[in-house]
């Protein structure tokens, strides 16, 4: 089984690529939603999919830097934001709108990301083939 | 489910997973290890504690195309390789190796 696996691996990669946007707008902890999202991300990923993240409205919560939940007695899971670059999920993008009305700037983020207006988010939802929102 | 590790009944879930992750220990490895008929040696104990660190640092478990590339940039394309990595690994480095370093298992494994 000498480079088997690498072409099967190569094989794999061939299939169909959609491009996917996650649009979450809850905050992190409270409801399951951001959680359930950052996972299906991570599978889609897997799967060699075109992956990008939308936060809006309190979405916007859960790249927060700083984040201790210790009080609330839930995993912390913020740090798997940082994990996505391995998974080649870069695109990142966090409506302006909702950071400003929460008094939050892109330095309060824990992933670099893209900031973009409420117009340029339609429009980038627009170019996808599948919106699912958290 | 649970294994037993020096006198201790440590929970683990359906396939094998620890459940707690306080639970692990070296010798707890070495256990579940020989469950798995891995034979640890110095190479698998590398990628078990790469895991242990990857997991500290991101709160998840990476998915097997994940890790081989992780592995690559820390050790070098000689060990970042799926060849290498299931040839220590047999049932999926991400998987059963997840399983030993006692995390879960990583997420998109089916």
């Amino acid at each position: 089984m000498t480079d088997t696996r690498d072409e099967i691996d190569a094989e794999e990669g061939a299939g169909v690529v959609k491009k996917f946007m996650f649009v979450n707008r809850k905050a992190p902890y409270g409801t399951i939603y951001a959680l359930e999202s950052l996972e299906v991300v991570l599978i889609s990923a897997a799967f060699d999919q075109d992956v990008s993240l939308a936060f809006l409205d309190d979405g916007v919560y859960q790249l927060v830097k700083g984040q201790d939940t210790k009080a609330i007695e839930v995993k912390n899971f913020s740090p798997t934001y940082r994990a996505l670059e391995g998974y080649d999920v870069e695109k990142l993008y966090v409506e302006r709108e909702s950071l400003a009305a929460r008094g939050l700037t892109e330095d309060d983020l824990l992933v670099p990301v893209q900031v973009v207006s409420a117009a340029e988010m339609a429009e980038l939802m627009e170019a996808q083939d599948v919106v699912i929102g958290f | 489910m649970s294994i037993e590790v020096g006198g201790r009944t440590l929970e683990t879930d359906e396939e094998g997973y620890l459940v707690n992750l306080s639970d692990w220990s070296e010798e707890v490895a070495n256990e579940i290890a020989k469950a798995e008929n891995v034979a640890m040696t110095e190479n698998h104990w590398e990628v078990v504690n790469f895991l242990r660190e990857y997991y500290n640092e991101y709160q998840i478990a990476p998915a097997v195309r994940v890790l081989t590339k992780a592995i690559g940039k820390k050790l070098g394309p000689e060990k970042g390789n799926s060849k290498y990595l299931y040839e220590l690994f047999p049932y999926g480095p991400a998987k059963q190796a997840c399983k030993i370093a006692g995390l879960p298992k990583p997420t998109g494994c089916v």
